[in-house]
């Protein structure tokens, strides 16, 4: 967690409190990680986003241990303002722009599901929708064209905006992403960023509890390589 | 030496007090010395045209642990080792200047209170009130209040869960920018805002002392208000980054054993913080002001003791344990530096390089003076009252598309637009969202939730300011007992116009006297509360205000009601009432009235029996799953209640009886103490079993079900897709061109 950051406790809830799993917060300061099996970088306003969303959280020591990290397969998922800062830190490609409408949005959004083999959505089938809610002013997606192209071929985009019944169409589209894009994975699989908050979908009560389906793939594909 | 009468009004003394002050010092106050007065005496921090009348409200309930006035803000407890710190405070003056920073250092500043509480901020609300927004200005101030509020509270990670927003031109030049916050204490885990003992240190925290916000108390909220753009050096800028990190910061050093006291540092700055700690401590206080570390150069004594910038709180440490509180604000990158002592005695010493510049007997700043004051009535209020409502024609307009008019109202289209702009799920508890009649949150670890509104009708408070009064603790309570939660505690926002008027103060007599009947007869505390005066436009007063933010509890929040209709075939009925339509008498201060008719009058009502048996039995019903919606009526009465239930859940309604020949009353009076529910056909009869039981008189009104709205057959039909465009557009159609 960085100074700014206000999903830490929800994300913990989540993962801890309803799905059972171990979990512990990481200081920004840390210069070295334990022995996790996955991190999740949580939203919020780190360092308040002065300069740019996720510029100076991408500066700050732990994210070097986060690299190292990656680059040694390990599964990192960032959240909102945890995806702004793997694109600030050139982990996932892309930026994440002021919305095409300048205000800041919270909003229940319907993600299509557009692949379902990486590790974060092995619970899922492709064509699904999953009702999670956003909550940003900076979440416009945006990259040059090879770049899209390339995220498209390879089957990177992992989730887009849609209606309930999945349609995707640029009405539907909350912030001006382009195509749509809600949800990225970098090349290797292991780095996922998007925007709205499955930490926020964790419980029928407040809502939805399909933010839990992306949690439990990434479980579930790590108790499966433990085995 | 006579001080000049440039400099009083300045800090909003007049002769009278400054001649109260050489009395009580027995010499000339010098600059600074005046320059506290003037922020300790202010409205803002020394209540004196209202804390005679304060005193007279309820106070007291056995889930009370922290009294109103006696901290930051009052402590309410839920049982299960839970407990709230929940309060509401205006900042309308700093809105109306600078209305970005003016709303976002009110959001700000209201947080500290609820944190020096120990208490984790979990919700804000936000009651606003601007001029008819089809004027430029307006909309100015609309979109930059609205962007403060969005800006500093998504930031900080606290949900803004409601409130609302009403326009009237009476709020045009000045408009009413109130916020809730209301905070969560585990375990007990209660801070004071004093010292312990002789020799504590005084350690300010946070940001560095600016020249933003000097007289902000004195100036900008204790006098005659007009167009003040000279003022904006006295609205402060906020950081809510910084306060982020200062709320964690600070719970945090409650563990710690050295700090034993916290308080927030706000209106008046330094001046008001370290003072009131002293005063309440019982203490003395040595206060070494060259230690504050200050954001500019060449910054007087008395700059440093009154300036309001943000984001800064203070600490009562035990001598000897400082260290590890240093360490800890050092972790979070805050400065913390020792500014004075706690010490025997009874005065205030101030230090500045080494020399004492001033010293002078807390209690003598402290003790603001007291105006009482009993307005009479005026006479043209008795003629407003004494109109003949029945002598308004009807509109030339049909039922259908009046009702397609009063639901783009502003005032009571929906209000989705604003509050998308707001974090609502941040913290993970909201169960009902924004746009019900109250928010509803769970309590983690806990089976039980709590409920929260705002509400205040001024128009009806204008109309009769005791009534109104009543009226506007009734609504709040009806906004949570339609969700299931038994009301426990009230907070009020008063705001009010100039009250050296004897129209305001009869207002202000009259309000709090309603205040106080209701609270009584609800059997419920008012627990902290904030009071805002001389708010006018061109020289008018604004309508009697008194905003009441209520806090609510669920024993079982699985077992909540929302406002939408669920299902084809359910039961509509109304509680509190045995007539499907209202009488010529519930368009008193209606919405109707004005949008349709452009007038204000009429003699509001209510009866408070009616009402507290209609929401108990409504509470009762809920909690015995006997209900699949429920919804408050109020503002445009029984039609819009049963659109907006409709719009809500997304499916129509027949409405058996047609509304008659004096159509716009019956659809669109506001007599109060109704209830609309829907049920399932097999729980009518336990509905009607539980109304007779205790005396709740209801009228079944028809059945869910279509895509249409329709009263009497097919008298008059209105597609549930036109009423849905009207509702969900109208603010953005009356806020743009």
């Amino acid at each position: 967690m960085f100074p700014g950051t206000w999903s830490e406790k929800d994300t913990h809830h989540a993962v801890s409190g309803v799905l059972g799993q171990e979990a512990e917060y990481i200081w920004h300061g840390d210069e070295a990680l334990n022995d996790y099996d996955a991190i999740v970088l949580p939203g919020g306003f780190s360092y308040g986003d002065f300069l740019r969303s996720g510029a100076i959280a991408s500066h700050s020591p732990v994210m070097d241990a986060v690299k190292v990290f990656t680059e040694r397969g390990g599964p990192v998922i960032g959240i909102c303002n945890g995806f702004q800062v793997l694109c600030e830190s050139g982990l996932l490609p892309g930026v994440l722009m002021h919305n095409d409408h300048l205000e800041f949005r919270c909003i229940w959004t319907d993600l299509k599901v557009e692949n379902d083999s990486t590790m974060f959505t092995s619970g899922a089938t492709n064509g699904q929708t999953l009702h999670i809610p956003m909550s940003h002013g900076e979440g416009n997606f945006q990259a040059d064209e090879a770049t899209i192209e390339r995220l498209e071929g390879n089957g990177q985009i992992v989730f887009r905006y849609a209606d309930a019944e999945g349609n995707v169409t640029p009405e539907i589209n909350p912030n001006g992403s382009i195509n749509n894009i809600a949800g990225i994975v970098n090349e290797r699989g292991n780095v996922m960023g998007m925007m709205p908050h499955p930490e926020k979908a964790c419980e029928k009560l407040i809502g939805g509890d399909d933010g839990n389906i992306i949690f439990s793939s990434m479980i579930d594909t790590i108790v499966a390589s433990l085995a | 030496m006579t001080v000049s009468q440039e400099t009083l009004d300045e800090i909003a003394l007049s002769r009278d007090e400054y001649e109260a002050i050489i009395v009580r010092l027995g010499r000339e106050p010098i600059s600074l010395e005046l320059g506290l007065f003037g922020a300790l005496w202010s409205e803002h921090c020394g209540y004196k045209h209202t804390k005679a009348l304060l005193r007279t409200l309820p106070n007291t309930s056995d889930r009370l642990l922290v009294a109103p006035g006696a901290e930051n803000a009052g402590v309410i407890d839920l049982g299960d080792g839970l407990a709230v710190a929940f309060k509401i405070e205006s900042h309308n003056h700093p809105s109306a200047v600078e209305p970005f920073e003016g709303a976002a250092t009110g959001v700000g500043g209201i947080i500290r209170d609820i944190f020096a509480m120990g208490a984790r901020p979990i919700a804000l609300l936000n009651s606003l009130r601007f001029g008819q927004p089809d004027d430029a200005r307006t909309r100015y101030l609309i979109n930059g209040v609205i962007g403060g509020i969005s800006s500093y509270g998504n930031c900080i990670g606290i949900p803004d869960v409601g409130g609302e927003i009403f326009f009237s031109d009476t709020y045009k030049g000045n408009p009413l920018v109130n916020a809730m916050c209301v905070g969560l204490i585990e375990d007990g885990k209660m801070a004071s805002a004093s010292a312990k003992e002789p020799g504590d240190l005084l350690i300010l925290v946070g940001a560095d002392t600016g020249r933003d916000g000097i007289h902000g108390a004195s100036g900008l909220a204790s006098r005659a208000f007009e167009e003040q753009a000279e003022m904006r050096s006295a609205v402060q800028v906020g950081n809510p980054f910084l306060e982020k990190v200062l709320i964690e910061a600070c719970i945090e050093s409650l563990d710690l054993p050295g700090v034993v006291g916290l308080q927030d540092c706000g209106a008046a700055g330094i001046t008001s913080a370290a003072i009131e700690m002293a005063e309440r401590s019982g203490m003395g206080l040595k206060l070494i002001i060259d230690q504050v570390p200050r954001r500019e150069e060449g910054m007087t004594p008395y700059e440093v003791m009154l300036s309001e910038s943000q984001e800064r709180m203070l600490l009562a440490v035990t001598p000897g344990l400082e260290v590890p509180v240093f360490e800890l604000f050092e972790k979070w990158d805050l400065d913390a530096t020792v500014i004075g002592e706690f010490e025997m005695g009874e005065d205030v010493r101030i230090y500045d390089e080494g020399e004492e510049v001033s010293s002078t007997p807390v209690i003598t700043l402290t003790d603001a003076p007291e105006y009482k004051f009993t307005g009479t009535k005026p006479d043209w209020l008795t003629v407003l009252q004494n109109a003949d409502l029945s002598a308004t024609p009807l509109p030339s307009e049909s039922p259908a598309s009046t009702l397609l008019k009063m639901l783009a109202s502003p005032n009571i289209a929906s209000r989705f637009p604003i509050y998308q702009q707001y974090d609502y799920h941040v913290q993970t508890n909201t169960v009902v969202e924004p746009g019900g009649d109250a928010a509803v949150l769970r309590l983690k670890g806990s089976k039980r939730g709590i409920a929260l509104s705002t509400d205040c009708n001024g128009r009806i408070c204008y109309l009769d300011p005791e009534v109104g009064t009543v009226i506007a603790v009734a609504e709040a309570c009806r906004n949570l007992s339609v969700t299931g939660a038994t009301p426990v505690a009230l907070t009020d926002g008063l705001n009010f116009g100039n009250p050296e008027t004897t129209d305001v103060q009869f207002q202000l007599t009259e309000s709090i006297a309603g205040m106080s009947r209701a609270a009584e007869a609800f059997n419920i505390p008012i627990v902290s509360g904030n009071a805002s005066l001389y708010n006018q436009s061109n020289g008018i007063d604004i309508f009697p205000t008194p905003i009441i933010g209520s806090l609510g509890l669920l024993e079982d929040v699985e077992k909540h009601a929302t406002a939408g209709f669920k299902s084809a075939g359910d039961v509509i009925v109304l509680l509190g009432t045995d007539s499907v339509w209202d009488g010529i008498d519930g368009l008193a201060g209606s919405e109707y009235f004005d949008l349709i008719h452009g007038k204000v009058e009429g003699q509001p009502r209510i009866d408070l029996d009616l009402e507290i048996r209609t929401q108990a039995m409504c509470r009762e019903a809920i909690e015995n799953e006997l209900v699949a919606s429920g919804h408050d009526v109020s503002d445009g009465g029984v039609a819009c209640a049963i659109a907006e239930s409709a719009i809500i859940g997304n499916i129509g309604a027949a409405i058996t009886e047609a509304p008659g020949d004096r159509w716009d009353a019956a659809m669109f009076g506001e007599t109060q103490s109704r209830i609309m529910l829907s049920v399932k056909n097999e729980n009518l009869s336990a509905i009607e079993a539980l109304a007779a039981a205790q005396n709740v008189p209801m009228v079944v009104i028809g059945t869910v079900g279509g895509d249409a709205i329709t009263f009497g057959g097919d008298d008059i039909t209105v597609p549930l897709k036109d009423v849905s465009d009207s509702w969900e557009n109208g603010f953005n159609r009356a806020t743009s061109d």
